[in-house]
């Protein structure tokens, strides 16, 4: 540990090269004198300071600053140097502080070259003072130790130098405040506050007649044409400089993040709604519940983990007791089980509380970021969707449902997916689902639900008109639960039926993605016809395969490997079985969708430790109208164009 | 202010205002020896891979290595694979996050290995550490120096593990032979 040095005490050095660093609130010099062995300054050429800053063996700063670093290399100095004093002093006559009482104490400490501190000494009890000697280092029997002194000085460095025996002290001190001065005006000079955008754009186009016009060479650069900053202002000889750059505008830094309230001591911060990296809000909210998932997934894991362990460890243990002939009866068999039942109570129940203590902290967490959510990521029973407008560019990430554990059902992480989509969505549709209790009609039906709630929430995150609809509903099977997407009016044409209407639309959308294809390939987006749709497609299928032949399944196909790069995706409401005759043919299709349930299902598993999460699928509040308002809003923004 | 900690000595990972640490690092910092005679510009890169072990009751748990940079539960990260070590020098090259606070209940003790991966012995490299830093100030608590290279290729560098309600660090640095953690757990096992 290194020293902590008072007034007066000693510590040997145990190096000769070394580092004096200096610290105080405001810029003050420092500096250091050479004293024979009677403790005298023999002359000018023994002190280092800002004029003067090297001398063998020692180095200081040329400027005034609030830290210094100030090279020792004991072993340069010349044999007739017995004591090296540190002094600091403040500069004079630049509008500072005159004495150190305005300055937070003083902190010198010597520190190897390494950075590791040797001893540290802080200047207390400083008043009137305007120098002070810090530290000196002196040669004791061709050894070195370091003496924190604290010496203060009301009559500045003069008396200082003075009192070490200088003759030329008073003229030395002098030449040292000029050279401090010097280095002050040479030095950079904080920039000043930057003015709003606002006022410098406003300012610009007549800014020359508001100034007071400086001649010179800048005004003639000026005069060469507008520009969008008010030119630097004449540099000053020694003046500060102006390093903007003319022609750059800074790029905003993102506003800060919210920050959390200080904890009280031994209680877990509050949580607050963005508390995570990001450019936006937005962004630190999806960063924020993607790090919710992956505490929740990891805390899981170590509960999980943890109870494993101690129902292995017990098993073990009773094992052994069985093993044992002698102490399968009577006293130490039943003792020996009774501790290792103990053990196992023990450990379960700290694995469940160190759980219990994340899991609030979380919860805490998702109440304090649901409602902050923006339409995009919010449940349907958020206020935000009541407030809902066509936004006028694409969110992040949409909410496709919520995800739990076992272990706490009521914390719902919401599943965001980034947008545009990746890959197809398919609602499944089937029996072979871990909810058994529905019959396989209603499944049916409320997978059609389903992806009409998800199609909306598509519809509502995409600025209006970026996002067309094309619904294949061969059998006609879900006439009704599509009415809504129709009486929006949002399909551009009725959902397509039949063998002719599948191939026609499949043909259709594969003709796109070929076109975009080609004009991506070659560079040439300008060169597409004019009758094409270039809004981000939605291909809604109900009732796989029925009305598909092989075509039309091989350009299904087609879509989904292709079609989410150029903006064509598929949403496929079906059951595999009905598609079993195809054998294992299909199972690259299904395997490239993200599965998605009507009812809550066990079959999505994190990135991180694997568990299986309870996936739910969106939910309206009962008797809730949130979904035909929000369809009308789009179908009204679409109608005004825009807004 | 650092400890230089010697084989087999333990210190208490205590704050020196007696709390108890949340966070710690395990840094390692390595440089290949250069090669003596021509060619000498052609180095050999020598990848020391760090590895840690989470144990329960002496049995393993969870490893933290390069092909598996977080433990199940978070606790421990590894911040990456490094194949080559430090050009310069001083810096950790490879350093693995435990934050004592989240370890799970049962893990009782993380041992934490050095393996050369590209097999060279300890011979050909030098200025190796291993250094315990606290993460929350990034104060170095404790430094173990790997000298005496010799003919092994491995190295168990040190323990943490739990002493009453806090955390306790032990230097072991005992040589090894082995190219990923799983060929030194018969190596381990004597040091828990």
């Amino acid at each position: 540990m290194a020293a902590e040095l008072v007034r007066g005490q000693n510590h040997p050095l145990p190096w000769t090269r070394l580092e004096i660093r200096v610290s105080a609130g405001e810029p003050v010099v420092a500096g250091a004198t050479l004293g024979d062995d009677r403790g005298k300054v023999r002359g000018v050429e023994w002190v280092a300071h800002p004029g003067s800053p090297a001398l063998p063996g020692l180095e200081v700063s040329q400027q005034a600053a609030a830290e210094h670093r100030l090279a020792v290399d004991l072993g340069a100095l010349p044999d007739t140097v017995h004591r090296v004093s540190v002094l600091l002093a403040l500069p004079v006559g630049v509008g500072g502080p005159v004495s150190f009482r305005a300055l937070p104490a003083p902190f010198v400490s010597v520190t190897g070259l390494d950075g590791a501190e040797v001893a540290g000494y802080t200047i207390t009890d400083l008043d009137t003072e305007s120098a002070v000697v810090a530290l000196e280092l002196y040669r004791r029997q061709d050894a070195w130790k370091v003496r924190a002194v604290g010496q203060g000085y009301a009559g500045g460095l003069a008396d200082l130098l003075t009192d070490q025996g200088l003759p030329e002290a008073r003229e030395l001190a002098g030449a040292i405040e000029d050279a401090v001065a010097r280095g002050l005006a040479r030095s950079v000079a904080t920039p000043p506050p930057r003015p709003a955008d606002g006022t410098r754009v406003r300012t610009a186009p007549h800014g020359r007649s508001e100034r007071s016009a400086p001649a010179g060479p800048a005004d003639a650069a000026r005069d060469a044409g507008p520009q969008e900053q008010p030119a630097p202002a004449p540099r000053q000889p020694g003046g500060p400089v102006d390093y903007t750059h003319p022609g750059r505008r800074a790029s905003a830094p993102p506003p800060p993040p919210p920050v959390a309230p200080a904890a009280h001591p031994g209680q877990a911060p509050r949580p607050v709604a963005g508390d995570a990296t990001g450019w936006s809000m937005e962004e630190r909210l999806y960063n924020q519940v993607w790090g919710m998932f992956e505490d929740l997934a990891r805390t899981t894991a170590a509960y999980r983990s943890a109870v494993d362990f101690a129902d292995s460890r017990m098993e073990q243990e009773l094992d052994k007791v069985l093993s044992d002939p002698r102490s399968r009866i009577g006293g130490p068999g039943d003792a020996a089980r009774d501790t290792a039942r103990a053990k196992h109570a023990d450990l379960t129940g700290q694995a469940r509380a160190a759980l219990d203590r994340d899991l609030a902290q979380l919860a805490a967490e998702a109440d304090v970021v649901e409602p902050a959510l923006p339409p995009a990521f919010a449940a349907w029973s958020s206020p935000v969707w009541q407030a809902y407008r066509a936004p006028m560019e694409i969110p992040m990430a949409l909410r496709l449902g919520d995800l739990h554990l076992p272990e706490r059902i009521d914390l719902r992480i919401p599943m965001l997916v980034r947008l545009p989509l990746e890959r197809g969505l398919w609602i499944d549709s089937g029996k072979a689902l871990t909810n058994t209790f529905t019959d396989a009609a209603e499944l049916r039906r409320l997978a059609v639900d389903t992806a009409v709630a998800h199609t909306a929430r598509l519809l509502a995150a995409y600025p209006a008109g970026e996002f067309s609809v094309h619904v294949i509903d061969a059998a006609g099977s879900a006439a009704a639960a599509f009415a809504p997407l129709v009486s929006a009016g949002v399909p551009a044409r009725p959902p397509a039926s039949g063998a002719a209407g599948v191939s026609e639309v499949l043909a259709r959308l594969t003709r796109r993605v070929d076109l975009v294809q080609m004009a991506v390939r070659g560079g040439a987006a300008d060169a597409l016809p004019p009758d094409l749709d270039v809004a981000e497609q939605l291909l809604i299928v109900n009732d796989f395969p029925h009305g598909f032949d092989d075509r039309a399944v091989t350009r299904l196909r087609y879509l989904a490997d292709e079609g989410p790069a150029v903006g064509v995706h598929l949403m496929m409401v079906a059951d595999r079985e009905d598609a079993a005759e195809y054998g294992p043919l299909l199972d690259p299709l299904w395997r490239a969708l993200l599965r998605l349930t009507p009812v809550p299902d066990d079959h999505l598993a994190d990135p991180w430790v694997g568990h299986t999460w309870t996936y739910d699928p969106p939910v309206f509040p009962q008797g809730s109208d949130v979904l035909r308002q929000v369809l009308d809003r789009v179908a009204a923004a679409r109608r005004n164009g825009g807004r | 202010m650092t400890v230089n900690m010697t084989k087999g000595q333990a210190i208490s990972l205590q704050k020196d205002d007696g709390g108890a640490l949340t966070a710690v690092r395990m840094g390692l910092g390595w440089q290949a020896a250069p090669r003596r005679g021509l060619f000498g510009s052609r180095t050999r890169e020598v990848d020391l891979d760090a590895s840690a072990v989470l144990f329960a009751d002496k049995q393993p748990v969870d490893v933290v290595f390069f092909r598996h940079l977080v433990s199940d539960d978070g606790s421990v990260r590894h911040t990456g694979d490094n194949l080559v070590g430090g050009v310069g020098q001083g810096g950790d090259d490879e350093a693995i996050l435990v934050d004592l606070q989240r370890v799970p209940v049962h893990i009782d003790q993380i041992v934490f290995t050095v393996n050369s991966f590209t097999g060279q012995t300890f011979q050909e490299v030098q200025n190796a550490f291993c250094r315990l830093v606290d993460e929350t100030n990034g104060q170095e608590l404790a430094r173990y120096t790997l000298d005496g290279g010799g003919q092994y290729t491995a190295q168990i560098m040190a323990k943490v593990h739990r002493a009453g309600a806090g955390w306790q660090m032990t230097a072991i640095g005992n040589p090894a032979n082995g190219r990923t953690f799983q060929d030194l757990m018969p190596s381990i096992l004597p040091h828990l």
